[in-house]
């Protein structure tokens, strides 16, 4: 095999609950460190202890890091699953496993090169604590891809130290166990393999973070200052963040008092009802959730929506419907967050694509929600909010003021003769509201029941549809503020392909790999919903585009033929929704099969087709 | 009641407030309620209490959820701001509302449908966080805005108006709050404004959550005989168990004991409730005390009114949470966001 520099795909296969996350996590870190682009999915059960679990590490040196599905090594630790994992592995591949015990010669593949190590044997002799022989594997096997993947141990045993700073008995038995799984493999193998690693330098101006973490930290700095939450996988570490961040940063230096309130709600009625109720009183407030959440708040969504009540909802997808698969990713809650709640009622939605964008948005969300006096969502999914991400250090404008919309102040109620809450409004066609306790001026009463634009309670068709009518123009216009879509085209395209959110990567991977063949399409990733005129002109400008998502049902596309002029036939589906994260192979393969369906000159006058499901 | 407007014009020789205002400024727009509905009445109380304790109008917040009840805070306090927020959903929004600035006052109004049905867990977890707010249960046994179904107050064998029983047990928000540790526990009657008046000025200042459960006859569809909660059963049944009035801070409090003085609890506020009445072995701080009475005597079919229970121990939400004095709203953006310096530092922890 000829050498294959800072460019392959490993696969570890885990229980849950047995520490390997720990030693997966910490191989993905050295990559970083050694300044390759990586990437690293945790493919985890809903589960404490005892399932399958997956960690996939990717590395290229050229920064295509969606998932692979094409495994140069993997470390098969979990004898469960051991028939699944030795079928995955590509010809000519290699699989790492535990030779303590004899491997089932049923499972044997003569394509495949086998790497023992008796990892259980070499824990039982070098350790005496039952939890540490489990615990040292892992590290055992890390010491190994040290050896065969040629990672800097340096570094490795650097992080170690860092890790271990306060526990230095732990530290030790981890330096042993990651030396006892390298000297094996560098005594028996040959090291490294022909796919390795070697230094590069690519990450100096990057981080690791995931967008759970970031997104708590764009809140943190947007300012808000009441969070309310009921736990669901997968936003719960997004609150932990917050919670951990305001601890540190949000403690008045003068006071020690806290300047942020969280509140762990009873549900998330409750949740999406405290944001309400704080964003009423002026404050910057937030929930984050999941599908089943957002399926409790719809009620109170209609609400703020109605009486034009600020709230930012983060939404981080998992698979549904129902309780569906927790720790599965998907894009499955569009359609419910664009429209939620009964009645006419329509959302701003932003959709990042990465942990970068989270923290980016995050202050957007609120400026939008305050600016158009209306519930914000952001939605992110498990792929984005849980796995780390290799991005471009987060950046902040010391200039940056938050957008607070138009509030009456106390100087500008004593102006004025009387305070009208629903009337007045600006080119975006939002109505100033006032704050409860600033002026007596500024009284008013807030009601989800009909009311005119006065705010007074009515039943009268041409006053309800007044408000309703400025509703419906105040969500067009906030079009021109949400983020426009990231749009990357291609000499010679002949067609367009549209995608949101964590497909990232995967899709620009898959129209760069396209391109090779010489198939060209031209690029656009929405950013956010109301869509503003560049989607409509992308979409005009293309006999036919492709939209991927991760759905069954095409809810990005059911939303770019609502909310656009787009013919329907003009859209043709590439679906992935097994909850796995998308790999640019799905893409490719999707497009390739569709275009092969397609007749030539058929292209140009484009005719419909089924939908298309990529099988995963 | 017809929705006509109520005339403006305030007679010279009406009464002022520490503040200057008559109680016409603590009143609001004309209800739309059911005349005779035992709701006006708690409104009534609500505008004479507001009005003695001399709040600015603007300082009040008044939420509710949806029912006849939650209807009411249109009908007092025009100058306060309002929110009749979705079925049973009060108690978050106030919370919330809360959070953000603990500076106004909270006056929570809802229903016995909207409470113990629908928004019970919200009431309960509002009372768990003793969030500082006046919680207002109209109850009147029934569904009133959704036309006389049983409500989860509704005691067995109570009579519907089409003469259905009921057999379930009710659920007795004043049991209930005293078993999750409420700190504020009341329970009167709409037709009783001279013992109303001073629980909700009592209730107000209160440190935290203060329930008060008033009996608030609904006349269209349960004040037939045979009903629980009609006027006729709840004279008839009412056992006025302990006098209490309200002192605020400022006055001398000698002046106020009764010939039988009792017991007398200094609020946080400074101010002080006085119990005149309160039967013997019965002590309003003493939890199993009360619980002990109130099984005693609603066992025989009596409604024990007053105000029953106080403990000005516990810390509110923002104590809790060490909130600073000012509301979190008048927090200044400098001092939320810990700016760019920090945030190159903090990355060193993400490489
Ligand atoms: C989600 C929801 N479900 C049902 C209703 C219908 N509804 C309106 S008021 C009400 C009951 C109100 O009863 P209660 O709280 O006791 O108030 P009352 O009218 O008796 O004062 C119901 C069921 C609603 N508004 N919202
Ligand atoms: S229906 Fe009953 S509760 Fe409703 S307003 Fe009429 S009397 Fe009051
Ligand atoms: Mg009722």
């Amino acid at each position: 095999m000829r050498a294959r520099v800072n460019d392959f795909a490993i696969k570890l296969a885990n229980v849950n609950g047995t520490g390997s996350a720990s030693a997966n996590g910490l191989m993905m870190q050295a990559i970083f460190r050694m300044g390759i682009p990586v990437s690293g999915k945790n493919l985890f059960p809903s589960n404490i202890q005892g399932l399958p679990t997956w960690y996939e590490i990717r590395v290229n040196k050229d920064g295509y890091t969606a998932r692979s599905l094409d495994y140069d090594l993997m470390v098969a630790m979990n004898s469960q699953t051991y028939a699944r994992d030795i079928r995955e592995v590509h010809e000519g591949g290699y699989l790492l496993y535990d030779s303590s015990w004899p491997l089932d010669p049923a499972l044997v593949r003569d394509d495949v090169n086998f790497l023992g190590v008796p990892y259980a044997q070499l824990c039982n002799e070098n350790f005496r604590d039952p939890r540490e022989r489990i615990l040292m594997k892992n590290i055992a096997y890390a010491g190994t891809l040290c050896a065969v993947l040629n990672a800097d141990m340096d570094i490795v045993a650097g992080l170690l130290d860092e890790k271990y700073s306060t526990k230095k008995a732990l530290r030790e038995s981890n330096l042993r166990a990651l030396r006892l799984g390298y000297d094996y493999a560098r005594d028996h193998f040959q090291c490294p393999l022909p796919f390795h690693l070697e230094t590069m330098n690519a990450n100096s101006d990057k981080i690791l973070i995931d967008g759970n973490t970031a997104i708590a930290l764009g809140c943190v700095y947007a300012g808000a200052t009441v969070a309310a939450w009921y736990p669901i996988t997968p936003s719960t570490s997004a609150m932990d963040a917050f919670k951990m961040f305001c601890e540190k940063y949000r403690k008045d230096p003068e006071t020690g008092k806290s300047n942020y309130m969280i509140l762990q709600a009873e549900d998330e009625l409750a949740a999406i009802g405290m944001v309400i109720g704080a964003a009423w009183n002026g404050a910057r407030a937030f929930t984050s959730t999941a599908g089943p959440g957002i399926s409790l708040m719809n009620e109170l969504l209609g609400l703020a929506y109605y009486a034009e009540i600020p709230a930012v909802v983060i939404d981080v997808q998992r698979v549904g419907p129902s309780t569906g698969m927790p720790t599965r990713t998907q894009q499955g809650d569009i359609l419910e967050c664009a429209y939620a709640s009964h009645g006419d009622t329509r959302h701003i939605l932003l959709f990042p694509a990465n942990p970068a964008e989270c923290f980016e948005l995050a202050p957007k969300a609120f400026d939008l929600a305050e600016r158009f006096q209306t519930p914000v969502f952001i939605l992110t999914d498990l792929d984005i909010g849980m796995n780390d991400w290799v991005v471009p250090r987060l950046q902040w404008n010391e200039s940056y003021q938050p957008d607070r919309g138009r509030v009456l102040s106390a100087e500008d109620l004593e102006k004025i003769a009387k305070f009208q809450r629903y009337t007045n409004e600006d080119e975006n066609q939002v109505a100033a509201r006032t704050l409860p306790g600033v002026h007596p001026k500024g009284s008013f009463f807030t009601r989800g029941s009909g009311h005119n634009k006065y705010g007074g309670y009515t039943e009268m068709p041409d006053e309800y549809r007044e408000v309703m009518d400025r509703l419906a123009r105040k969500h067009k216009a906030s079009a021109k503020f949400v983020p426009t879509p990231i749009i990357q085209r291609r000499a010679g395209a002949n067609f367009g392909v549209i995608t949101l959110g964590g497909c990232d990567l995967a899709v620009r991977e898959a129209l760069d790999r396209l391109a090779e063949q010489g198939v060209l399409a031209d690029f656009m990733r929405v950013r956010g919903f109301p869509f503003d005129e560049t989607v409509q002109s992308f979409l005009e400008m293309h006999y036919f585009c492709f939209v991927i998502e991760q759905n069954r049902d095409a809810q990005l596309r059911s939303l770019l033929t609502l909310e656009t002029r787009v013919p329907k036939e003009k859209l043709r589906s590439i679906l992935v929704y097994g909850g796995f994260p998308l790999s640019a192979k799905h893409v490719v393969d999707g497009i390739l099969k569709a275009l092969g369906e397609v007749e030539k000159p058929a292209l140009a006058s484009f005719v419909p087709m089924p939908e298309l499901q990529i099988e995963e | 009641m017809p929705s006509i407007a109520k005339p403006i014009a305030t007679h010279p020789s009406l009464q002022r407030n520490e503040l200057g205002l008559t109680i016409r400024d603590y009143e609001g727009a004309m209800s739309t309620l059911c005349a005779g509905c035992g709701h006006d009445s708690i409104t009534a109380a609500l505008v004479r209490a507001l009005w003695e304790i001399s709040v600015q109008p603007h300082m009040i917040a008044k939420l509710s959820g949806i029912g006849c009840s939650s209807k009411t805070p249109t009908y007092f306090v025009n100058g306060a701001h309002g929110f009749n927020s979705a079925h049973g959903r009060m108690p978050p929004i106030a919370t919330g509302a809360n959070a953000a600035n603990r500076e106004l006052i909270y006056i929570g109004i809802s229903g016995d449908g909207d409470s113990l049905s629908i928004g019970l867990g919200h009431m309960c977890h509002a009372i768990r966080r003793n969030v500082k707010l006046v919680y207002v249960i109209e109850n009147n046994g029934v569904y009133g805005l959704t036309k006389g179904q049983f409500s989860a107050s509704a005691d067995i064998g109570t009579k519907s108006k089409k003469g259905e029983k009921n057999r379930m047990a009710p659920i007795d928000p004043v049991m209930l709050g005293l078993s999750l540790g409420a700190t504020f526990i009341a329970r009167s009657f709409s037709g009783d404004k001279d013992q109303l008046v001073p629980i909700l000025k009592a209730a107000i200042a209160h440190r935290g959550f203060a329930l008060l459960d008033v009996i608030s006859p609904c006349v269209t569809f349960n004040d037939h005989d045979g009903s629980t909660k009609s006027y006729l059963y709840t004279r008839q049944h009412e056992l006025k168990a302990i006098e209490a009035d309200f002192v605020p801070p400022a006055s001398e409090i000698l002046a106020h004991i009764g010939k039988n003085g009792a017991v007398s609890v200094t609020m946080h506020d400074g101010s002080a409730i006085l119990f005149k009445g309160v039967p013997a072995n019965y002590d309003p701080t003493d939890r199993e005390k009360v619980i002990a009475y109130l099984e005693e005597h609603q066992g025989k079919g009596e409604v024990v009114t007053g105000l029953l229970y106080v403990d000005e121990s516990v810390p509110d939400m923002h104590e809790m949470n060490h909130s600073p004095d000012v509301p979190l709203i008048r927090v200044p953006y400098q001092k939320l966001c810990p700016g760019s310096a920090v945030l190159d530092k903090l990355q060193e922890d993400f490489r």
